[in-house]
């Protein structure tokens, strides 16, 4: 026996507990600094990524007076036809607006100084003003042009302006008439509606997402069969296999295929889809269905853990009247089970939309201007554009990446919440 | 084809109506009771109207293009009498491509002009007769199928049969995906070392894979020794591993066993958002932030760094798959039963002492199953490592080197343009099959001792 | 020892131990009815509780528990499904900390120390104060390091020979040393139901506790397991003081020396175990014996 009243015992116990309890203290202290590690860098990501991306939401824009002269546009007053104002030399406009905008003579290399200050997009947003307003040839009218990327990241101060002029992408030159352009009052900031709308550019004051969300929507589109099919695969492999060894196999099958990389899945879309059935390239439906391999796994797997929640004594009690089995999960188990279906979907639906690897592979890495208008339409996906503009060198593209994050983590975050919304009002605890 | 999809749908369903209420005028005018409701009825003429044609137009869109190659290559014997298999494949493909008006028509010599006359106009044809086929097959099938309606036809057995052979062939899909990968993989990768010797592959040290384009170019001959690869996605996976599981196994312990309830509801969505940002976001933040962080520290340290350090890399990865491993660890940590806890608690053990002695042993085969699953995931982990790490396939172990990753190598000779005769491109899914076996072996032995575990416990 | 025999002679004797005004006690009325039931005894309790009631949030488990558990003895408690024994059970090594919403009114003592007291340690406590569970539940290691545990948490071993002692000791006194000593680092989850039980028991002892609690031991267990532990019941309290939770009342009767009686969350009565047996106060306890309910 041990005797607890000795002063020895007592000694000795009390140091061996408060080492004991310093020890517990500090395995604790290593949890709360692992969540607090999880935490910050999850602040550190959002903080980086936000204070450079917001910036992509405005548009600086540069006002400038337009000479809409007939001759030089190329069209006689006689034939203001819209073939014609379509071809018309917006270009030299534009350009002539700008020589006027600075005091005093240009030199032939200043001019294309100047020229730089003004986005290349300049001339066909004077083009789709006047196409949607003829009349405005031959008078002279007050155009918001964009400003050019170089100019636009010095207005928002993405880029320092007390530096060396060989570190700067704007000369000391370009820089005396932008603060002259700005005492006049002609430069000015607005919300960039164009992001949203227009597609890629090689310019990146006039590249937008709207082309890539297109892109996503038709990918997801197509993605969406795989619900019927992940749904079909589940309530036959949890309510009619029978349990044997080719069944256990499609399970084992099953749950390797949740964790095989992504890119493999693109290999698989690569030599079999665009190989052997020669579907079409860089296409939102050969996107989807490879995304829909991927995470068909993902849907069976949700859809069977819902069906083995609901009880059996369900099934029992709709066997006991005279249902078919058929008629049971029918009726029965695959309604109850739905809402943890869909929750299960829309966690694929957005693990798919923010997948790239496999989107590479099929060729989805294309420049694409246009906005896709079907399923077989080349396009790229919201991902991909991220990727594509993240490797370009131009230092306008880093607030589009980060702008285009952001927006791509808001339709993260609505599909889950509506996830945990689906979850939370349908859930049922047996 | 819209106003034909169209005119199906109708078929269809107005084949359903049909079976219904020919079944009830069955049973109305024989006064018997009908075996299955009239809706199976429905549902039974219904799919024997559809399926078939389905099947039928399925097989004619696979069939039509192998016929019309050969029809339309034979039209031109004269051109096509010396081609090699790959060079009739390009030509085909560019008279489908000049019929289909993609480049506009264009065609310079006579007889490509004649087989892109004779295509289109098969094409046609074809169109016409699948059309034909489609839709008497359909009727047929539909009528076939309304005269076996009887009040004793047991419809409903009919219909569930084919909806559970619907259901069967659903859950083929993921087995036939896995078929696809596989031969996908190894049928170009036995290309691919018919180019280049296993061996060589697997045990060389220097991975080049510049191949000369054109047989006069002189150029280098190209290496495909993966030595290199390996170690570089070994180094980086180790690196996101070493952040990773420490992190998140600590923060599984602590929600499990530590945390109040207020902790939780705060913590574990911030686990949940770090899982749910797509891979392209990571990549992006170790190539603008994290990167030069590690680059300029080490340059204050007084070591050299490229700006594409494997570190980056990896210690964003590892940021990735901390959530991967604290949820899998969380689940493994709850499935220990509480009479464990309450037996170690009952035996004077502190909260830590439990943790370390009862509940992690307990646990353990479950967190290594989780590990392992973890690996597999930082090994075939694509966009970070793609925009993070490097390209250059260094041999080192230095983490503050850049070096490049099987996935790597995968992106970049697959994207843009590919000649599947190259030993270049062929490569890639060399590399790709690799992967798989790699990711496939751990995955295997993860989830069996995962399983295991749950066993013992449940 | 010689002091202890004494007091056992002088028990039940009928006068009370003067604690009935205890400042702790809370709810009056019930307390009060109690102790009218319990015999008094003249022996210096081991452990004692007054006024003990236990809260399940918003749930009352246990009203005002006044009862004294003595040294060298088999302390039965017995009652119905849900009537709050093992609560009151696992109050006395503080094993209701681990729920959350547990809350836990008025005194508890053991040797005269507050064991609710912000000063005491409940890990302390807990090698003091042993305890074995209704299911056994060995720890997933092997029968040595399932015995070793405790005293290598506690630092009780200077080293492996007297950490091989110990084990040796406490699978001794369980009465397993017998069957393991060959296999002594197979893992402990391989053995039977009752040698895991044993196992449990001996890891309990390990530390050389002073009260041993034990929480219907023997409900997993099948007849003969059973008898083996009731054996060994009879031999651990020569050494310690044992509390036993259990559903069978024969148990109770075979193995215990003192019995209390707990319905609805109250001690209806305390007593020497053959006079709750033949001869209780309390109708409730009457009919519960005779089987009328419960």
């Amino acid at each position: 026996m041990i005797d607890r009243r000795s002063e020895e015992y007592k000694k000795r116990s009390g140091d061996r507990m408060a080492r004991r309890y310093r020890a517990d203290r500090r395995f604790r202290l290593y949890g709360q600094a692992a969540l607090v590690f999880g935490a910050l860098a999850l602040c550190i990501l959002m903080v980086s990524i936000f204070s450079s991306g917001y910036t992509a939401f405005f548009r600086t824009q540069v006002a400038l007076d337009v000479e809409l002269d007939p001759d030089v546009l190329g069209v006689a007053a006689a034939e203001q036809e819209h073939l014609s104002l379509e071809q018309a030399d917006y270009y030299t406009v534009v350009n002539r607006a700008i020589y006027n905008a600075i005091p005093g003579e240009l030199e032939r290399s200043d001019r294309k100084l100047a020229k730089g200050l003004i986005s290349n997009g300049a001339s066909v947003e004077l083009r789709e003003m006047v196409l949607e307003n003829p009349a405005l040839v031959g008078r002279t009218v007050k155009v918001n042009f964009t400003a050019s990327s170089d100019l636009d990241q010095l207005h928002k101060g993405n880029v320092p302006r007390d530096v060396e002029e060989g570190l700067r992408r704007i000369n000391d030159k370009q820089l005396a008439w932008y603060d002259r352009w700005v005492q006049e009052g002609r430069v000015s900031s607005t919300f960039n509606w164009n992001f949203f709308t227009s597609g890629d550019s090689r310019n990146p004051e006039m590249a937008g997402i709207g082309g890539a969300i297109t892109g996503s929507i038709f990918t997801l589109l197509c993605f969406v069969l795989s619900f019927p099919v992940g749904v079909a695969a589940a309530v036959y492999l949890e309510e009619f296999a029978p349990k044997n060894k080719w069944t256990d196999m499609i399970e084992v099958n099953i749950n390797n295929l949740a964790a095989v990389p992504s890119i493999i899945f693109g290999l698989l879309g690569l030599a079999i889809l665009l190989n052997v059935f020669n579907m079409p390239r860089g296409t939102p439906v050969v996107g989807g269905m490879v995304l829909a391999l991927m995470t068909l796994p993902t849907i069976i797997i949700a859809c069977r853990a819902s069906l083995k929640a609901v009880p059996p004594s369900i099934r029992q009690g709709a066997l006991a009247m005279g249902a078919s089995p058929m008629q049971v999960t029918l009726h029965h188990v695959l309604p109850l089970a739905l809402p943890g279906t869909l929750t299960g979907t829309i966690i694929g639906l957005s693990q798919a939309l923010g997948e790239t690897a496999p989107l590479l592979m099929i060729g989805m890495v294309a420049f694409i201007v246009d906005i896709p208008g079907g399923v077989t339409d080349p396009s790229a996906v919201l991902p991909v554009q991220i990727y594509l503009w993240a490797e370009s060198a131009e230092r306008g593209f880093v607030e589009k990446t980060s702008a285009a994050i952001m927006i791509i983590l808001a339709f993260l975050v609505t599909m889950n919440l509506f996830a945990i919304y689906l979850r939370q009002r349908f859930e049922r605890r047996w | 084809m819209a106003l034909a999809a169209t005119a199906f749908a109708l078929l269809v369903f107005s084949s359903f109506i049909i079976g219904q209420s020919r079944a009830r005028a069955s049973a109305g005018s024989s006064g018997l009771k009908l075996h299955s409701l009239p809706n199976y009825h429905g549902c039974y003429v219904a799919l024997w109207a559809g399926v078939p044609a389905l099947l039928i137009l399925l097989l004619w869109l696979a069939l039509e293009p192998v016929f019309l190659r050969s029809i339309v290559l034979d039209t031109i014997p004269e051109r096509t009498a010396s081609m090699s298999e790959q060079q009739l494949s390009v030509l085909f493909s560019e008279i489908q491509n000049k019929a289909d008006g993609a480049f506009g028509i264009t065609a310079a010599d006579e007889s490509l002009t004649r087989a892109i006359d004779s295509y289109k106009s098969l094409k046609r044809t074809s169109h016409f007769a699948m059309l034909a086929v489609f839709f008497s097959v359909c009727v047929l099938c539909l009528l076939f199928a309304r005269s076996r309606i009887a009040p004793a036809f047991t419809a409903r057995h009919a219909v569930e049969k084919a909806f559970n052979a619907f259901l069967f062939l659903s859950s083929l899909i993921a087995i036939l995906t896995t078929i696809g990968i596989v031969c996908s993989l190894i049928f170009e990768s036995i290309r691919f070392f018919q180019l280049v010797p296993f061996t060589d592959f697997v045990f060389g040290a220097k991975w080049s894979p510049q191949t000369a384009m054109r047989a006069d170019q002189v150029a280098s001959e190209g290496a495909f020794g993966a030595v290199p690869l390996f170690v570089g996605t070994i180094l980086i996976a180790f690196i996101a591993m070493c952040v990773a599981t420490p992190v998140g196994l600590f923060a599984a312990v602590y929600l499990a066993e530590y945390a109040s309830k207020r902790t939780r509801v705060v913590a574990k969505p911030i686990l949940e958002i770090l899982a749910g940002i797509p891979t392209v976001v990571y990549g992006f933040f170790a190539a603008l932030t994290v990167a030069p962080y590690v680059k300029d520290t080490a340059e204050a340290l007084g070591l050299a760094a490229s700006s594409e350090s494997a570190l980056a890399a990896g210690l964003v990865m590892g940021i990735m798959i901390i959530p991967f491993i604290s949820s899998l660890s969380d689940d493994v940590i709850n499935a220990v039963p509480q009479s464990l806890r309450d037996g170690s608690y009952a035996m004077g053990a502190t909260k830590s002492e439990t943790i370390k002695q009862v509940i992690v042993p307990a646990a353990l085969p479950g967190i290594v199953g989780a590990v392992l699953l973890a690996i597999s995931r930082a090994v075939g982990e694509t966009m970070i490592v793609v925009m993070a790490a490097g390209l250059a396939a260094n041999l080192t172990a230095n983490p503050l080197s850049n070096v490049t990753t099987v996935t790597v190598q995968i992106v970049t000779i697959l994207v843009g343009d590919q000649e599947f005769d190259s030993a270049k491109t062929l490569s890639a899914f060399a590399l790709g099959l690799m992967l798989f076996f790699v990711t496939l072996l751990l995955n295997v032995i993860a989830l069996r001792i995962v399983k295991k575990y749950r066993e013992k416990y449940d | 020892m010689e002091n202890q025999d004494k007091v056992k002679q002088m028990n039940g004797s009928g006068v009370k131990p003067g604690l009935a005004a205890e400042p702790t006690m809370r709810a009056q009325g019930k307390s009060e009815k109690v102790r009218d039931v319990a015999p008094a005894d003249h022996r210096t309790p081991k452990a004692k509780s007054r006024g003990v009631n236990v809260y399940y949030g918003a749930k009352q488990a246990l009203f005002s528990i006044d009862l004294d558990i003595f040294e060298n003895e088999v302390t039965a408690l017995i009652g119905p499904s849900g009537c709050g024994k093992s609560t009151f059970l696992r109050c006395l090594n503080r094993m209701n900390d681990v729920i959350d919403i547990c809350r836990v009114e008025g005194k508890i003592e053991i040797d005269g120390d507050d064991i609710y007291s912000s000063g005491l340690d409940v890990v302390q406590l807990r090698e003091r104060v042993g305890m074995v569970f209704q299911k056994p539940n060995p720890f997933p290691k092997s029968i040595y390091d399932n015995i070793a545990y405790g005293p290598r948490i506690h630092g009780l071993a200077e080293g492996k020979a007297d950490m091989d002692e110990i084990v040796e000791t406490s699978l001794t006194k369980a009465g397993l040393w017998n069957e393991v000593k060959e296999r002594l680092h197979d893992p402990g989850t391989g053995l039977s139901g009752g040698q895991q039980q044993r196992l449990c028991i001996a890891r309990a002892i390990s530390v050389s506790p002073e009260v041993i609690l034990m929480d219907e031991p023997c409900s997993a267990l099948d007849p003969i397991a059973t008898a083996h532990i009731e054996d060994l019941m009879f031999e651990l309290k020569e050494n310690y003081t044992i509390v036993i939770v259990t559903h069978s009342m024969q148990q109770a009767a075979r193995v215990s020396q003192r019995t209390g009686f707990f319905h609805l969350g109250e001690l209806v009565e305390v007593g020497k175990t053959e006079q709750i047996f033949q001869n209780p106060v309390d109708q409730r306890t009457q009919d519960y014996i005779t089987g009328r309910f419960g």
